[in-house]
């Protein structure tokens, strides 16, 4: 009787949770295959290279493309130093006991979890109509340059938005170098600064460069901060400077599939911007598993 | 993201403490990789080959270490400036008499008699001749959402990490483990088109509901979005606990199930609680998803079949259009306060959790 029961129960949990194991299988099989299915027959080289024609029904999604490429250089660029400084400075400099250090962890922490919408407000608030009119009134005699959504906008409040991402892989990767190298530099009569540049930044570095895509793909996949900071349903133009609008790719899938006209015409287009965007965030999030495992090999190797 | 940095440094002390009280046999010493020696040799070659840096230092130093400080306080600044500028910017609705002419926070919370409705009611209708905020409709559409997202989620994830760290293979686990990262990975907008374009219709017809957009199918495509984050933190708590506790179940001649119902996932407790905790936050605020596939009626109702509009969806659809500094401006940013405490709220909630974990099985093991 017991022996049994005690059968039935093991089968029964490991049913129930294999059962919820296959079913999120299924939810990204059924995803990716209706995507790729729909989406792969339209895209060609042409559509990757070409603007949109005949309001969307017609043509590529290239200005999209390079819209979606400006703005994470453009969000890397400033997402980098200042995440890859603060973490240095967090975990090299800063007393870590200090309130102000703990504060400023707990900050970073939940920064991670805030709403992207809600950095869409920041960066709406902050960068368009606080620092942009400013620079206008500054410097433009008041005229509307700056202070309105552009590029560099959109691209510092993506990265505001993806700068825990890099502050936290750096400072795991900074915490993951073993002391005894920091000492031994320091024995050898290094500086401090000279200790992390020599010694644990070409240490981390994997560990940093796993952040940075991290940081890129969620850059190149979030539409709800861009919302008010500069992304544009249509442009004629390629954006030519930091205060121009863009186009982007996330935004493009968002536009087509909520206002499109003819939803049967724009269908085969909007497929495949999908394709294109996973394709995009996979090969991102690929590239990061590959060197975060290349990076686990070199520790394991040093340690053995 | 928020289970992090401890790991390498807590581990570390306890390998110390391995070796030291551990008998100092071969193995024990070769498996220690924090040995000073081997690790740091390479490194001692390469700066005793370059002696003359140390001449250059001072200047250059300077420079640079100013410019990191430099750096890191203004990256320190943009994270305080959100938590205080949201804020500032939602202020004016307490005190300005301008906007408390056109909405106050008593009228948001509060069903009003409008012109035209025959009793009182909580109405969101903000570009209309008379502006009403109504907050509810939002708030109970979102919760509404979430619930039902929720519902899908947390046995989805957690079932599936139970699976994941119990009883699948290695081979399964490498097929699970990179399908759930990959999920992660889908841009919560390709989710949204998801729902809106293939699932809505697939609900509607399995269900027949009156509307092709409503919550049920926004709540569906946004557990999508959350499965990876539960499933994710409580595949690592259910990894985290103790082979000891097992091997002391087993012995004392509990099944596999009754070790793992009675051991296993009360070890395991508070970092699922806080996987469900993180999930919740992210679910609240997700915006994409419940902007496409939500219909953005704002109606007061329980029923998972109605459009529903969201808190954040609210935000998304209505802020481009607002004037700087006017009512509805400062009612949109006080709505993001609200997104903004309540994803606080859930991520403090989380991190205590875990940390409730670790200081518990630590000091057990």
């Amino acid at each position: 009787m017991r022996g049994r029961s005690q059968r039935f129960g093991d089968v029964a949990l490991s049913l129930g949770t294999g059962l919820a194991a296959v079913l999120v299988l299924l939810i990204v099989a059924v995803i990716l295959g209706d995507v790729i299915y729909h989406g792969a027959p339209r895209m060609t080289l042409a559509f990757l290279t070409q603007a949109p024609r005949e309001g969307m029904t017609a043509g590529g999604i290239f200005p999209a493309i390079f819209g979606t490429v400006a703005l994470v250089v453009l969000m890397t660029l400033a997402v980098l130093p200042a995440g890859v400084a603060t973490a240095i400075y967090l975990s090299e400099y800063a007393n870590p006991s200090a309130r102000l250090t703990r504060l400023v962890r707990v900050a970073v922490n939940n920064l991670a979890g805030v709403p992207s919408i809600v950095f869409g407000l920041f960066g709406l608030g902050f960068f368009v109509q606080f620092v942009g009119a400013g620079i206008d009134r500054a410097f433009y005699g008041g005229e509307r340059v700056f202070g309105q959504p552009a590029l560099v906008w959109a691209a510092l409040t993506m990265a505001v938005l993806t700068l825990p991402v890099v502050i936290v892989a750096t400072e795991e990767a900074l915490a993951a170098v073993p002391r005894e190298l920091r000492l031994a530099s320091a024995a050898l009569g290094a500086s401090r600064l000279q200790t992390i540049v020599r010694v644990v930044l070409p240490q981390a570095l994997p560990g940093i460069l796993t952040g940075a895509i991290l940081a890129i793909s969620r850059g190149a996949g979030e539409v709800a901060p861009i919302l008010f900071t500069g992304v544009a349903y249509y442009l004629p133009k390629l954006p030519t400077s930091l205060h121009d609008q863009f186009m982007q790719l996330g935004y493009h899938v968002y536009v087509l599939s909520t206002q499109s006209p003819d939803v049967d015409a724009t269908r085969p287009i909007l497929y495949a911007t999908v394709l294109v965007l996973l394709l995009l965030t996979f090969a991102l999030n690929a590239t990061a598993v590959v060197v975060r495992s290349k990076m686990r090999r070199r520790f394991a190797g040093a340690a053995s | 993201m928020t289970p992090r940095s401890e790991q390498p440094t807590t581990r570390r002390p306890e390998q110390a403490i391995l070796v030291g009280l551990a008998p100092p046999t071969r193995s024990t010493l070769a498996g220690s990789g924090s040995l000073p020696v081997e690790t740091s040799d390479p490194k001692n070659h390469r700066r005793a080959e370059r002696p003359r840096l140390a001449s250059r230092r001072p200047r250059f130093h300077a420079l640079a270490e100013a410019a990191i400080r430099v750096l890191a306080f203004s990256s320190i600044a943009a994270i305080i400036l959100i938590f205080v500028f949201i804020g500032k910017e939602a202020w004016p609705l307490l005190h300005d008499s301008a906007i408390g002419k056109e909405v106050t926070l008593a009228k948001m919370w509060f069903a009003q008699q409008w012109p035209g409705y025959d009793a009182p009611e909580h109405v969101w209708q903000p570009v209309s001749e008379i502006p009403k905020y109504a907050v509810w409709p939002l708030v109970v559409g979102t919760l509404k959402v979430t619930l039902i997202a929720m519902l899908f989620a947390v046995p989805l994830g957690v079932g599936a990490a139970l699976f994941v760290s119990q009883y699948a293979g290695r081979r399964l686990r490498e097929i699970i483990k990179p399908t759930v990262e990959l999920l992660a990975g889908v841009p919560s907008v390709v989710l949204g088109f998801f729902a809106l374009m293939v699932m809505a219709t697939w609900l509607q017809q399995a269900l027949g509901l009156d509307s092709r957009l409503n919550a049920l199918v926004a709540g569906v495509a946004l557990s999508f979005a959350i499965i990876p984050v539960i499933f994710t933190v409580s595949e690592e708590a259910f990894g985290a606990v103790p082979r000891s506790y097992v091997e002391a179940s087993t012995a004392l001649g509990a099944a596999r199930w009754q070790t793992i119902v009675r051991v296993v996932i009360p070890a395991a407790g508070p970092g699922v609680a806080a996987g469900i905790a993180l999930g919740l936050g992210r679910a609240v605020g997700e915006t994409m998803i419940v902007l496409m596939a939500s219909g953005n009626a704002a109606i007061l109702s329980v029923s998972p079949a109605d459009s529903v509009r969201t808190v954040s969806a609210t935000i998304a659809a209505e802020l481009a259009e607002v004037v700087f500094g006017g009512a509805h401006y400062t009612v949109l940013f006080f709505l993001g306060v609200l997104l903004f405490g309540f994803t606080l709220a859930t991520n403090l909630l989380g991190e205590f959790a875990i940390g409730r974990m670790r200081r518990r099985l630590g000091g057990m093991a």
